[in-house]
C-alpha cells in the first residue's frame, strides 16, 4: 500500500487532518452517536418504570430494556467515541497518516457487527442478564459472542493507535515529547488493552459455557475478572475525558498545562493504580480477604484518587492562568465570570469537571471504602454515582468535544447554535439533580435493578419510607429532563451532519506539514496572587476538599449506628 | 505552548512545580493517607467490619444444615406458605438460604446477642439487604459466607434481595425479627 493519501489543514482550527484518518474518526463518532441515541430511547423505558407513580413497563420488558441501556451507553457509545478520540489524538494531533487504515476499517466492522449481534440477542428476550451477566445466570450464546467480537475490534483499534504513534515518531512529524492530550490518550489506550484482555479472559469461557463446552464458570471468579473489565473500562473513560478537558482548555483558552510534570505524573499514576478497582464490586462479597479488599479498593493507598484530585486542580488552573494572562485578573474569580459561558464546548466541559468531582468523585471514594460499602452495595446509590462519573464526566465531555468537532472535522456549520448553547446546562444540570436524588434514595436503601419497589405480589412486602418514594419520583423527573437534553444533542449533531451549511475544508496537500518546534513559554509566575498562579482554582479546590471530608465522615457516623458485624 | 502541542522543553519530568500545585498535592496526599488509615483503624476500633470467613458449599449440604436448625428451633410458621420462624439460641450458628425467589427460613434473633449467620445462594447471585437498617451483602452461589452479627435494635426487619435474579426478583423479600 502506497502513501496515496492527502492532508488538509482546517482553516478554522489549524489542525491537520489526513484523509483516511478523518473518515475513520467520522465513522467511529457517527456509530457512537447512533448507539447513544438507542441507549437514550431505552433510557425512557428505564426512567418511566422506576418512577413509582408511572411504573410503565412490564417486568420482563424492563429488565430487557435495562440490559440494553447499560450495554449501549456504557460500552458501545463510549468505546466507539473513544476509538475516534484515539485516532484524533494520534493522527490529527501528531499530524501523521494513520497506520494500517484497512485494518482500522476491519476493526470498525468487527465492532459494528459485535454491537449489533449483542443488541439483537438482548431484544430477542433470552438475554436479560444485565450488562454484568453474572454467571450462573446465562444469556444466549450470541450475547457473549457479540461482546467478544466488539472487544476484539476495539483491541485492534488500540493497536492501530499505537502503530500511528510509531509512524509519527519515525516520520518525524513532531519533535520532543508527544502533546499532553496525546499522552493522556496513550494512558487510556494502555488501560483499554488491559481491560479488553480481562474481558476476553472471562467472557470466552462464559461463551463456551453458554454453548455447552465448558461446564462451570465459578461465580466469584467471574465477578472478580468481569469487574477487571467492567470497572476498568470506566477508567479508560476517565483517562479519555480528562484528556478532552485538557484539549478543550487548550482550544478554548489557549491554555497550556500549568506543569507538564504534574499532569503527566498524574496520568502515570492512573496506569499504575487505576486497574485495582475491580475490588470496588467485591467489598460485600464472600471469599476475598480484608487485606486484599483494603489495598485494592483504595488503588493502593488512594494513589489514583490523588491523580484525579490533581487533574481536578490543574485543568481549571490552566484555564485560570490563561485567562489571567488575557487580563482577567480582578479578584479571585473574574477569570471564571468572564469565561465563555455561552460556548457549549467550554460550558459542557466545566459542568463536567465540577460534577465529576463533587458528585461522582466524592461518592465513588465513599462507596469504595471497605466498610462504608455495606451501606450502599447494590442500592440505587451505585447508579447514582456512576451516572455522575460516566454521564456527567464522560458523556458530557464527549458532547462538548462534538460541538468543537462539528465545524472542524464534519466541516459543517452547526445548526441551531442557540439550542446548543443551552444543551450542556439542561443535560448537565438535570443529570446533577438525577444523580443526587438517586444517591438520596440509595442512602435510604432502595435497590438498584429492581422492577417494583412496592414488591407487588410478595407475601412479606417491605414498605419503603415515603421519602424513598419521593426521591424515586424526582429520579423520574430529572431523568426525563436529561433525556430531553440528550435528544437535543443528537438533533444538533445529526442535523448538522446532514443539513448544516458546508464549510471550506482547507487546501489539500500530498505532503505532511510537520508541527513546528514549540517556542519556550514565558514564565507564568508573574500572574495571580499570594504567590499562587491560580488562586481562584485553589479556593474552589479547598471547597471541594472540605465537602469531601465532611461527607466522608458523615457516612462513617451513619455506619457506626448499624448492627455489630465482625 | 498548549496541551495539544508537544511541550517546549524536551524533558517534561524536569518542569518546575508551582506553589498551587505543590500545596494541593501535599494536601491531597495527606487526605488520601487519612482515608487509607480509616479503613485500617476501623478494623481495630470499629464495630462494623464485614467478616471474610467463607467456605465452599453445595446446595444439598447447606439445605441439610438449615433443615436441622429449622427442625430444632422453629417457634411458629408465617404466611400461607407456612414459612418457619426459627429462634435459635444466642451464640449459635444460624442459616439463611437465598434462592429463586425467596429467603428461607425466617430468623428471630435477640437484641445485643451475637450469632454466626451463614449465607448462601442455591442458584443465582442474590442480595442480602437488611432494611431499614440498610446493611447490604452479596450472596454468591457455591460459597458459604459466615457473618458474626449483633443486632442492636429490636423490631421487625425486612430482607430485600437487591441483586437482580430474574423475573421474580421484586417478590424476593422476607422478614427478620429481633426481640
Amino acid at each position: 500500500m502506497s502513501n496515496a493519501t492527502t492532508y488538509r489543514i482546517c482553516p478554522r482550527s489549524g489542525l491537520q487532518f489526513e484523509a483516511r484518518a478523518e473518515k475513520l474518526i467520522l465513522a467511529n463518532a457517527v456509530a457512537a452517536v447512533v448507539f447513544l441515541m438507542i441507549g437514550g430511547i431505552l433510557a425512557i423505558g428505564v426512567v418511566l418504570t422506576r418512577w413509582p407513580a408511572v411504573h410503565w413497563l412490564e417486568a420482563s420488558t424492563f429488565y430487557q430494556v435495562l440490559t440494553a441501556h447499560g450495554l449501549d451507553m456504557l460500552i458501545y457509545w463510549i468505546i466507539f467515541f473513544e476509538i475516534a478520540v484515539l485516532y484524533f489524538c494520534s493522527s490529527t494531533l501528531l499530524r501523521c497518516r494513520i497506520a494500517t487504515p484497512r485494518i482500522a476499517w476491519f476493526a470498525f466492522a468487527l465492532m459494528v457487527i459485535g454491537a449489533v449481534v449483542n443488541n439483537i440477542a438482548v431484544y430477542q428476550g433470552a438475554s436479560s442478564v444485565m450488562m454484568t451477566s453474572y454467571v450462573p445466570m446465562m444469556a444466549a450464546p450470541s450475547f457473549y459472542l457479540g461482546l467478544i467480537l466488539f472487544a476484539v475490534g476495539a483491541l485492534i483499534g488500540c493497536f492501530v493507535f499505537l502503530g500511528t504513534l510509531v509512524i509519527a515518531r519515525r516520520e518525524r512529524t513532531y519533535q520532543g515529547s508527544v502533546p499532553l492530550v496525546t499522552f493522556g490518550a496513550i494512558v487510556a489506550c494502555i488501560i483499554a488493552v488491559f481491560t479488553i484482555v480481562s474481558g476476553a479472559i472471562i467472557l470466552i469461557p462464559t461463551y463456551l459455557q453458554s454453548v455447552g463446552v465448558v461446564e462451570h464458570v465459578d461465580p466469584l471468579i467471574y465477578r472478580m475478572i468481569w469487574w477487571a473489565f467492567g470497572h476498568s473500562s470506566q477508567q479508560i473513560n476517565v483517562a479519555a475525558h480528562i484528556s478532552i478537558w485538557y484539549l478543550v482548555a487548550a482550544v478554548v483558552f489557549g491554555a497550556r498545562p500549568m506543569s507538564e510534570r504534574v499532569s503527566r505524573g498524574a496520568f502515570l499514576l492512573y496506569i499504575l493504580f487505576l486497574q485495582l478497582a475491580s475490588a470496588h464490586h467485591l467489598l460485600a462479597d464472600p471469599g476475598v480477604s480484608t487485606e486484599w479488599k483494603v489495598v485494592n479498593t483504595s488503588y493502593f493507598m488512594y494513589f489514583a484518587v490523588l491523580a484525579s484530585m490533581i487533574h481536578g486542580l490543574t485543568v481549571p488552573g490552566a484555564m485560570e492562568v490563561a485567562q489571567r494572562q488575557k487580563g482577567y485578573t480582578k479578584g479571585l474569580f473574574e477569570w471564571l465570570r468572564k469565561a465563555p459561558w455561552g460556548n457549549p464546548v467550554f460550558s459542557g466541559v466545566f459542568i463536567s469537571i465540577v460534577g465529576f468531582g463533587f458528585l461522582g468523585g466524592i461518592s465513588g471514594v465513599m462507596m469504595g471504602t471497605e466498610q462504608l460499602n455495606m451501606i450502599i452495595h447494590n442500592t440505587i446509590y451505585v447508579p447514582g454515582h456512576f451516572h455522575a462519573t460516566v454521564v456527567v464526566g464522560t458523556t458530557l465531555s464527549f458532547m462538548a468535544l462534538t460541538y468543537y468537532l462539528i465545524p472542524v472535522l464534519f466541516k459543517r456549520e452547526m445548526i441551531a447554535p442557540k439550542l446548543a448553547k443551552w444543551q450542556p446546562y439542561l443535560f448537565g444540570l438535570s443529570m446533577y439533580f438525577f444523580c443526587l436524588v438517586m444517591m438520596g434514595a440509595g442512602t435510604l436503601g432502595v435497590s438498584r435493578r429492581h422492577w417494583d419497589m412496592a414488591f407487588n405480589g410478595a407475601a412479606m412486602a417491605y414498605e419503603w419510607p415515603g421519602a424513598a418514594y419521593m426521591m424515586m419520583g424526582l429520579v423520574g423527573i430529572g431523568g426525563v429532563a436529561a433525556i430531553v437534553g440528550g435528544a437535543i444533542y443528537i438533533y444538533i449533531t445529526v442535523g448538522s451532519l446532514l443539513w448544516g451549511k458546508r464549510l471550506e475544508s482547507g487546501a489539500q496537500s500530498r505532503k505532511v506539514t510537520p508541527i513546528p518546534p514549540t517556542a519556550p513559554a514565558a514564565a507564568v509566575q508573574s500572574y495571580g496572587s499570594m504567590g499562587f498562579v491560580a488562586p481562584g482554582t485553589f479556593v474552589l479546590a479547598m471547597v471541594f476538599l472540605i465537602a469531601f471530608v465532611l461527607y466522608y465522615f458523615i457516612n462513617w457516623k451513619y455506619l457506626s449506628t448499624l448492627w455489630g458485624l465482625s | 505552548m498548549s496541551a495539544i502541542l508537544p511541550p517546549a522543553e524536551r524533558l517534561w519530568w524536569k518542569h518546575p512545580i508551582d506553589r498551587v500545585e505543590g500545596t494541593w498535592i501535599a494536601l491531597s496526599f495527606v487526605w488520601c493517607m487519612v482515608m487509607f488509615l480509616m479503613m485500617v483503624l476501623w478494623h481495630v476500633y470499629g464495630e462494623q467490619n464485614l467478616s471474610t470467613e467463607t467456605y465452599k458449599t453445595a446446595p444439598d449440604v447447606f439445605i441439610d444444615k438449615t433443615q436441622a436448625m429449622v427442625d430444632q428451633y422453629t417457634v411458629r410458621t408465617e404466611t400461607d406458605l407456612e414459612i418457619p420462624v426459627v429462634a435459635p439460641p444466642a451464640g449459635s450458628d444460624v442459616y439463611l438460604i437465598a434462592r429463586l425467589w425467596s429467603f428461607w427460613p425466617i430468623l428471630e434473633l435477640e437484641k445485643d446477642k451475637t450469632y454466626r449467620l451463614h449465607l448462601t445462594s442455591l442458584d443465582y447471585n442474590h442480595g442480602f439487604s437488611l432494611q431499614p437498617s440498610n446493611i447490604n451483602i452479596q450472596v454468591v452461589p457455591g460459597y458459604e459466607h459466615v457473618l458474626t452479627v449483633t443486632p442492636n435494635q429490636s423490631g421487625e426487619f425486612s430482607i430485600v434481595c437487591n441483586e437482580y435474579c430474574g423475573l421474580g426478583h421484586h417478590m424476593m423479600v422476607s422478614r427478620l425479627y429481633v426481640r
